[in-house]
């Protein structure tokens, strides 16, 4: 059983207590803990089960300007005592910096909402193993297919953030997810692909066939790949993959990134960033939402953010040191974004398929080639020819490269949102990026 | 030394009663218990923008029967938690039955000191060092809008008991420096990053005022990328200086050459033992016993010492790189690379110092010979799709290759290609092997290690760049 709040909260507090004895004139402190059961099938025989059991504890003490932090996961009280002690002595040797500082109080989150976020059926491991045997037997009927590896993970976890500014809160929350993976081989080729499903109830995950099916039949359907040729074309991104460009776009908006002067969208307030068609949200009270907050990770009430409107940037995302820095309030997105989604486009998938006589349908990116200094982009990509419409033939080994900044400009969207993650977006057109091949 | 039981209600005694009457059915499995001490000073903004120190304790326990692993883990060190993880292994395990093998090599070769870097210097000293290269930096030049530096150390105390009361202990330090700097110019913006580490202490690292080297190369990088232009577009021949830029045989060849990925046959090179899968010249090691180095270890995370495996010899593939599993399962031995990221995560093989050896010939000759191609001289972070054999990296400096001459810089672009091939591509290997600065992390199943990669320069026929100038 994962710890109930009395536990921890009785820990917080006596971190409080000890830092005010210490002399802090300030200080904040997150305890959790959480309880993950996984198991891993391969080729339909169990492979792996993993149990793990964490207890965490992070600890940020002030002395005036003065300011560090400490985190263990040993939290018997002798530990406690020896790191708190020895993070005040590191504050008091740190220099001044004027913007550290405790949230401020009118900010904080006073309602403690039910989104929903905990379920708390037990999915034992024999029932585990029910799902993922019946999923990997959906996965590997094709003859094709040469190897699944499949697993599920059931997460319970439970936090509480306190500050000596009387803050003192925490919920419970669960996941539950799968995943499989599988290789699927012909004469000329080997490729993998993969499906999944996280969702905060049991209820909710997809189904064992569902998930099976289409995780092999994306991989058959990548067999036998061909290398094309440079030029510059329109590319469709599969919506696990426009959900990144949603990504690195709250990358660039962070504002820890825009008070250091390190994003191309510094100083974008209010100027059109995107094309006039483009909404952008960041919703946190979604009812059961992956990525659902009641408030930041330090205690800044989270309300929902019209990041994009018509195409034009409203918001960054800010907390607390950056916001004094950049003179702007704290809008409760201290670690990132909740639950992110462009709002649909107009058209149709299929009407976005037959935008352009000819384009790469990219299913997959690899490599890290986001520069959110000067919006350069070039990954790696995985995809299919399409024209007039129609799926012609898988391809790889290519590169796609463009900036952000006309990128965004470039988009169009389809109307097919869903919200299977935290960050979700409708598929996606850009024209005018560069495919490298042959 | 840590001391695991001293304040704990378990005793060692407990411990390696409850270790052999879980495994005493399993065909192999461990205790291992881990406490790490670390600490990250970061000065950025022109500001000490945090100071953090860290401690981590806890154990795993796994049982393995047959190619079925069950492994549980906590961070409270006591008899009940450790009972409870028995359970949960014989639960998982309850119907299968295996013969527990007690072999493990023993060596009495260590390749770095048990010390502790972060008790070495003061928070004071520390802090004076990023103070310098912060002025250091604005004061060089007016273009210089950001630099961001930092430390950071740790101490990983780890013991492992088997089955029977065999223990085996390590203390591992590490350290690394980094330097970030961001120019600005005529409106653009570019950043160069430089960093070093390794196991020693952080005075090894910062003698003779070394943290100025550090800052040139940041500063020098950042300036170069001010200048570049859009890079091309389309296959040609690519020269990969000698260091860091190995990580292209880290990406390319490394990971398709664990074990795991080719007992499961889902390596493009699960079939190709024996056979040529590089250019004749091409010998390339991982190596986990060179002192000091980031990717080496005295022993792996399983006990096994370290070695040098010896992975292509001359083109010709000869060995996977194995942790006890999979050795076990492809009749073979390990390697000393079975590692995990901690002890919240399983054994994986994984590559330690992954090098590819020197060559005969000059990286001049190397460029002179190409009419049309790109230079490359560092590189930010590299992927593959292990199965299709698919890899990339991003380049952070590069530069055009004209008629056998450097030409301009060229903007930060993705490489790609096919691991199984390129090495088929390589026409010349340079007499000047160099290793990396100690700065690499890899990744895989969310697992990060350290790991250290070295090359020659080397040209290589025809590879995909992905510019935006077609």
């Amino acid at each position: 059983m994962v710890k109930d709040q009395q536990y921890l909260r009785s820990k917080a507090s006596y971190c409080l207590d000890l830092a005010k004895k210490l002399g802090a004139t300030g200080s904040s402190v997150t305890v959790g803990h959480s309880i993950s059961e996984t198991v891993n099938f391969r080729n339909n025989t169990l492979d792996e089960s993993n149990r793990s059991d964490g207890l965490a504890i992070s600890i940020e003490t002030y002395l005036g300007k003065k300011r560090s932090s400490i985190s263990s996961s040993n939290l018997l009280d002798d530990n406690i005592k020896t790191l708190i002690e020895k993070c005040f002595e590191t504050t008091k040797n740190t220099p001044e910096d004027e913007f550290n500082s405790l949230p401020d109080k009118e900010l904080l989150a006073k309602e403690i909402k039910n989104l929903n976020l905990y379920d708390e059926t037990h999915f034992d491991n024999e029932k585990k193993i029910d799902y993922l045997k019946e999923l990997e037997s959906v996965a590997s009927s094709e003859e094709k297919i040469i190897n699944t590896e499949s697993s599920f993970t059931e997460n319970k976890s439970n936090f509480i953030l306190a500050n000596s500014d009387g803050f003192c809160n925490g919920y419970k929350s669960s996941s539950f997810s799968a995943s499989c993976v599988t290789v699927a081989r012909d004469e000329n080729s080997m490729e993998r692909d993969y499906e999944f499903t996280r969702k905060r109830h049991l209820s909710d995950i997809k189904g064992a066939k569902e998930l099976g099916e289409k995780a092999s039949e994306q991989t058959i359907r990548k067999l036998s790949p061909n290398k094309i040729g440079s030029e510059k074309i329109s590319i469709i991104f599969d919506k696990r993959i426009a959900q990144g460009m949603l990504g690195a776009f709250a990358g660039a908006i962070s504002s820890n990134a825009i008070a250091r002067g390190t994003s191309f969208l510094k100083d974008k307030i209010n100027e059109q960033i995107f094309s006039e068609t483009i909404n952008v949200i960041d919703k946190p009270d979604m009812n059961k939402g992956v990525g659902s907050q009641i408030f930041d990770s330090e205690g800044v009430k989270s309300d929902t953010l019209n990041l994009i409107q018509n195409g034009i940037l409203k918001n960054y995302l800010v907390d607390t040191y950056n916001g004094k820095k950049l003179n702007l309030k704290s809008n409760g997105r201290c670690g990132g974004t909740t639950n992110l989604y462009f709002d649909n486009g107009k058209i149709s998938f299929k009407d976005l398929l037959n935008a352009n006589s000819k384009h790469i349908y990219v299913t997959e990116t690899i490599g890290h080639g986001s520069n959110l200094v000067t919006g350069d982009y070039s990954v790696g990509a995985t995809g299919f020819l399409i024209e007039n419409g129609e799926f012609k033939f898988p391809v790889n080994e290519i590169t796609i490269a463009g900036n952000f900044k006309d990128m965004f400009k470039n988009i169009t969207l389809a109307s097919d949102l869903d919200f299977e993650y935290s960050i979700n977006s409708p598929t996606m057109m850009i024209e005018g990026m560069t495919v490298a091949g042959k | 030394m840590s001391n695991f039981f001293d304040k704990s209600d378990l005793t060692e005694k407990d411990a390696d009663k409850i270790v052999s009457d879980t495994l005493q059915n399993c065909d192999d499995g461990e205790l291992y218990l881990e406490d790490t001490k670390s600490e990250s000073i970061l000065l950025d903004d022109n500001k000490i923008k945090s100071s953090s120190y860290s401690s981590d304790l806890g154990f795993g326990f796994r049982a393995i029967t047959g190619e079925v692993v069950a492994y549980s883990h906590s961070n409270e060190i006591s008899k009940d938690s450790l009972k409870k993880s028995s359970e949960n292994l014989k639960s998982t395990l309850k119907s299968m039955k295996g013969t527990y093998n007690h072999d493990i090599s023993r060596s009495n070769k260590k390749f770095y000191e048990d010390i502790n870097p972060l008790e070495q210097k003061t928070l004071n000293s520390k802090l004076e060092v990023l103070n310098k290269v912060n002025e250091y930096l604005r004061k060089k030049d007016k273009s210089v809008k950001q630099v961001t530096t930092s430390f950071a150390g740790e101490q990983k105390s780890i013991e492992i008991i088997r089955s029977g009361g065999e223990v085996l202990t390590d203390v591992r330090p590490l350290i690394r420096f980094n330097v970030s700097v961001m120019l600005e110019k005529n409106g653009r913006k570019e950043t160069g990053v430089y960093g070093i580490g390794g196991r020693q202490s952080y005075d090894e690292y910062l003698k003779n005022d070394n943290w100025k080297t550090v800052c040139e190369e940041a500063f020098r990088i950042a300036s170069v990328n001010l200048e570049s232009k859009p890079a091309p577009a389309g296959e040609m021949k690519v020269v990969l200086g000698p260091g860091w830029p190995a990580i292209l045989i880290h990406e390319a060849i490394g990971h398709g050459l664990e074990g795991d990925f080719n007992r499961k046959k889902t390596s493009a090179f699960h079939d190709l033992m024996g056979q040529k899968v590089a250019s004749e010249g091409v010998t390339i090691v991982d190596d986990g016993t060179i002192d000091n180095r980031r990717g080496s270890l005295t022993i792996d995370d399983e006990g096994t010492p370290t070695e040098k495996t010896v992975l292509i010899e001359n083109g010709i593939l000869k060995n996977f790189m194995q942790d006890r599993l999979n050795a076990r399962l492809m009749n073979t031995k390990s390697t000393g690379s079975g590692r995990r990221e901690n002890y919240r995560h399983v054994v994986l093989p994984r590559m330690r110092n992954t090098m590819m050896l020197s060559g005969n010939q000059t990286q001049e000759e190397m460029i002179k010979s190409v009419d049309k191609g790109i230079f490359a001289v560092s590189f930010g972070g590299g992927q593959v799709d292990i199965t299709s054999g698919k890899f990339v990296f991003n380049c952070t400096e590069a530069y055009e290759i004209n008629n056998g001459k450097i030409g301009s810089p060229i903007k930060g672009a993705t490489l790609i290609g096919d691991g199984p091939s390129i090495l088929k591509e390589v026409s010349m290997v340079g007499n000047d092997m160099m290793l990396d600065p100690g700065i690499g992390t890899c990744g895989k199943a969310g697992q990060g290690v350290p790991v250290g990669v070295a090359q020659p320069s080397i040209l290589i026929d025809k590879m995909t760049v992905g510019g935006t100038k077609l």
